[in-house]
C-alpha cells in the first residue's frame, strides 16, 4: 500500500512539470502585474460582487433586524441566533435536515458502490446496465419531481395501485408527515445515483488487475476481496463523494419545494427551504440570514473536512 | 466443478441486484415517458392501458403551454453561462499558473475558499443586488452571478499546470505574448479539461431552480426548471398527460447530450475525484 501511494505521486510528479513555475521565486515582473489583472479582474470582480460581498452582508444581517425591503433598522446583537436556537420550530427543521441529510448520504453511497461494483463485473449485457445508471445524471430536478410525484400520487400513481392489488394499506405519501420525508428520500437518492455511479465506476475500473489476481492467489472469496482489497483502495474517492452528496443535501432545495413545500406540517421543511420562507415569504431578512449563517457554517465546516481529507492524499503542488 | 457453482451462484446474484436496481432506476422513466402516450382521462381513472395512445398530450403541451420557449431560455441562458465560465475560468487559471505577481497563492487559496460557501446562503443579499442593478426578470439576472466559478478556475489551474515546461519554453524563444501563449498553446493544450467544464457548467445552469424561482416572472425569461413548475402549480396541475409530456421534452434533450458526452464527463469528475 506504501508503495502504491509513493508511486503516485511520483507520477504525479512527472506529468505536472508546470509546477515548476509555481516554485520559481517571484522575480519582480512589472508586465506581468499588468498581465494579472486583465486575466483575473474579470473573474475577481463577479466572485468580489456575488461571493465576498454577500457572505460579509448576510454575516451583517444576522445580526439585525429588519424591515420589509431587507435593510437593517435595529442592532440586536446575538438575539436572533438565541431565539433560532432556542425555538423548537427551528431546531426540528435542523433535525429533519439532519435525518435527510444522513439517509440520502448513506442509501446513495451504498447503493452507488452496489451498483458500481456488480456492473464492473463482467456480466453479460453491462454495457446496458452502465448507460442505465447514469441515466439519473441527465435528469434535472423538476422532471425528478414531476416522475416521483407520479409515482408517489395517491390515486393514479403505481406505488398505491400496486399496494391495493396485493392488499396493502394504501399510503398518503406526500400528507403524512413520515412517509413524506421517506418519500423525499427516495426521490433524491434516485437522482442521485447517476453521477454516484459515475464516479464509482470510473474508479473500480482503475483499480489495477493485479491486485485482485494476488488477491484471488490467496484464496480470498469475492466478498473478502471487495472488502480488503477494493474498498481500503478507492476509500479517498468513497470519502470525496461523501462529502459532495452530503453538501449537495443540506442544499436541497427544488424537490422539496416541488414535492411536499416543506410539508405536511413542516416534516420536511428543511434549512434551505426555511430561509426561503422566512426570507421571501415573510420578509424576515434578518433572521433568515442568521439561517443562512448557520447553512453556511455547517456546509464550510463539511467542505474543509474534504479539503483536509484530499489533501492527505495528494498535495495540490 | 465446484468453481464453477460458486461462479454460477455470484452470476444468479450479480444479476438480481442488478435487475432489482434497474427497475428502480428506470421505472419512474418508464412510467412517465408511457403516461405521457395516454390520454389524460383515463391516466386519472388509473388505467396504466389504453387503445388511444397518441402524441396528443405533446400537442397540447407545445401548443397549450410556453414549454418551448421555456426550453429556449434555458438554452440562451446555459449556453452564455457556460461560454463565460469557459472564458473567465481559464484567464484566471492561467494568471494562477503562468503569472508571476505578488499574492498570487494567497489570492488562489482566497478564491478556493469560496468553494465552501453555498449560493443559497447568500440569495439574500444577491436578490437586493441584482434588484439594484435593474437585472430582474432578465437573461442577465441568471448569467452575470454565474459568470465565473470558483470550481471551475480550480479545475482548470489543475489542467494547466499539467503542460510540459518545454512548450513555454518554446514559447519564451519564439516570443510570444501572454495572450497569444493563452490562445494558441495553453487553451488547446486543455481541450478536454475545458470541454468537461463546459458540460458541467452547462448542466448546472440548465439545472439552477431557486435563483431564478426568485428573479424571473414572466414566461418571456423563465427558465425551464421553473417553467415545470409554473405548468404544474397551475391548473393543468391533474393534466398527468401533459404534465409527462413536457417532461419528457424537457429530459429528451439532456439524455442525448449525457449520452454523447458521457466520457469527458466521466474522465472530468473522475480527475476531480482522484485528484
Amino acid at each position: 500500500m506504501e508503495q502504491i501511494k509513493s508511486n503516485n505521486s511520483n507520477k504525479l510528479k512527472q506529468i505536472s512539470p508546470a509546477s515548476k513555475f509555481l516554485a520559481k521565486s517571484y522575480d519582480v515582473n512589472a508586465r506581468d502585474k499588468y498581465y494579472a489583472l486583465w486575466f483575473l479582474g474579470p473573474s475577481l470582480l463577479v466572485l468580489a460582487i456575488f461571493v465576498f460581498y454577500p457572505m460579509l452582508k448576510t454575516l451583517y444581517l444576522s445580526f439585525f433586524l429588519t424591515n420589509n425591503l431587507g435593510q437593517p433598522t435595529v442592532f440586536v446583537g446575538w438575539q436572533n441566533y438565541l431565539s433560532l436556537l432556542t425555538s423548537s420550530s427551528y431546531l426540528a427543521s435542523l433535525q429533519a435536515t439532519l435525518i435527510y441529510v444522513f439517509a440520502v448520504s448513506l442509501l446513495t453511497l451504498g447503493l452507488g458502490l452496489l451498483l458500481a461494483q456488480t456492473a464492473s463485473f463482467q456480466v453479460k449485457g453491462s454495457a446496458f446496465f452502465r448507460t442505465v445508471f447514469s441515466g439519473t445524471m441527465g435528469v434535472s430536478v423538476s422532471v425528478a419531481a414531476i416522475f416521483w410525484l407520479f409515482m408517489f400520487n395517491p390515486s393514479v400513481g403505481l406505488l398505491d395501485q400496486l399496494a391495493t392489488i396485493l392488499h396493502l394499506p394504501v399510503i398518503n405519501w406526500l400528507t403524512q408527515p413520515g412517509w413524506a420525508m421517506t418519500a423525499v428520500v427516495i426521490s433524491t437518492v434516485w437522482m442521485n445515483l447517476g453521477f454516484t455511479f459515475l464516479i464509482f465506476f470510473g474508479t473500480l475500473q482503475s483499480v489495477p488487475i493485479t491486485f485482485y489476481e494476488a488477491a484471488q492467489i490467496e484464496g480470498l472469496s469475492k466478498t473478502r476481496q471487495f472488502f480488503k482489497v477494493t474498498l481500503p483502495l478507492i476509500s479517498p474517492t468513497i470519502f470525496f463523494v461523501s462529502i459532495i452528496t452530503l453538501i449537495e443535501a443540506f442544499k436541497s432545495f427544488g424537490l422539496i419545494d416541488l414535492m411536499t413545500a416543506g410539508g405536511p406540517n413542516n416534516a420536511t421543511n428543511l434549512l434551505v427551504y426555511r430561509i426561503y420562507q422566512d426570507a421571501f415569504l415573510s420578509g424576515n431578512y434578518g433572521l433568515a440570514s442568521t439561517e443562512s449563517v448557520i447553512l453556511a457554517v455547517i456546509i464550510a465546516f463539511f467542505t474543509f473536512l474534504q479539503f483536509k481529507i484530499l489533501e492527505k492524499r495528494v498535495t495540490y503542488k | 466443478m465446484m468453481e464453477n457453482q460458486v461462479a454460477k451462484q455470484n452470476h444468479f446474484w450479480q444479476y438480481l441486484i442488478l435487475i432489482l436496481l434497474t427497475i428502480f432506476i428506470l421505472i419512474p422513466f418508464v412510467l412517465g415517458f408511457w403516461t405521457s402516450f395516454l390520454p389524460t382521462a383515463e391516466i386519472s381513472k388509473g388505467a396504466l392501458w389504453s387503445s388511444h395512445l397518441s402524441f396528443d398530450n405533446y400537442r397540447a403541451a407545445i401548443t397549450q403551454t410556453p414549454i418551448l420557449r421555456y426550453l429556449f431560455n434555458s438554452l440562451v441562458i446555459s449556453v452564455l453561462t457556460m461560454l463565460a465560465q469557459l472564458v473567465f475560468c481559464s484567464m484566471s487559471a492561467y494568471a494562477f499558473v503562468f503569472l508571476k505577481f505578488k499574492g498570487r497563492d494567497l489570492l488562489f487559496y482566497v478564491v478556493l475558499a469560496t468553494m465552501m460557501l453555498p449560493f443559497e446562503a447568500e440569495v439574500i443579499p444577491n436578490f437586493a443586488t441584482v434588484r439594484s442593478l435593474n437585472l430582474l426578470n432578465h437573461y442577465a439576472v441568471m448569467v452575470v452571478p454565474f459568470l465565473t466559478s470558483a470550481f471551475g478556475i480550480f479545475m482548470l489551474r489543475q489542467a494547466f499546470l499539467q503542460l510540459p515546461e518545454e512548450l513555454k519554453e518554446a514559447a519564451d524563444v519564439e516570443g510570444l505574448s501572454h495572450w497569444q501563449f493563452y490562445g494558441r498553446v495553453v487553451l488547446p493544450y486543455a481541450k478536454i479539461s475545458l470541454l468537461t467544464l463546459a458540460a458541467y457548467s452547462f448542466l448546472a445552469s440548465w439545472n439552477q431552480y431557486l435563483w431564478p424561482m426568485l428573479t424571473t416572472f414572466s414566461d418571456d425569461f423563465r427558465p425551464v426548471q421553473d417553467g415545470l413548475r409554473q405548468l404544474q402549480s397551475q391548473e393543468s396541475f391533474n393534466n398527468w398527460g401533459m404534465i409527462q409530456a413536457s417532461a419528457a421534452i424537457v429530459v429528451i434533450p439532456t439524455l442525448i447530450v449525457l449520452f454523447f458526452g458521457q466520457h469527458y464527463f466521466k474522465s472530468g469528475l473522475n480527475e476531480g475525484a482522484v485528484k
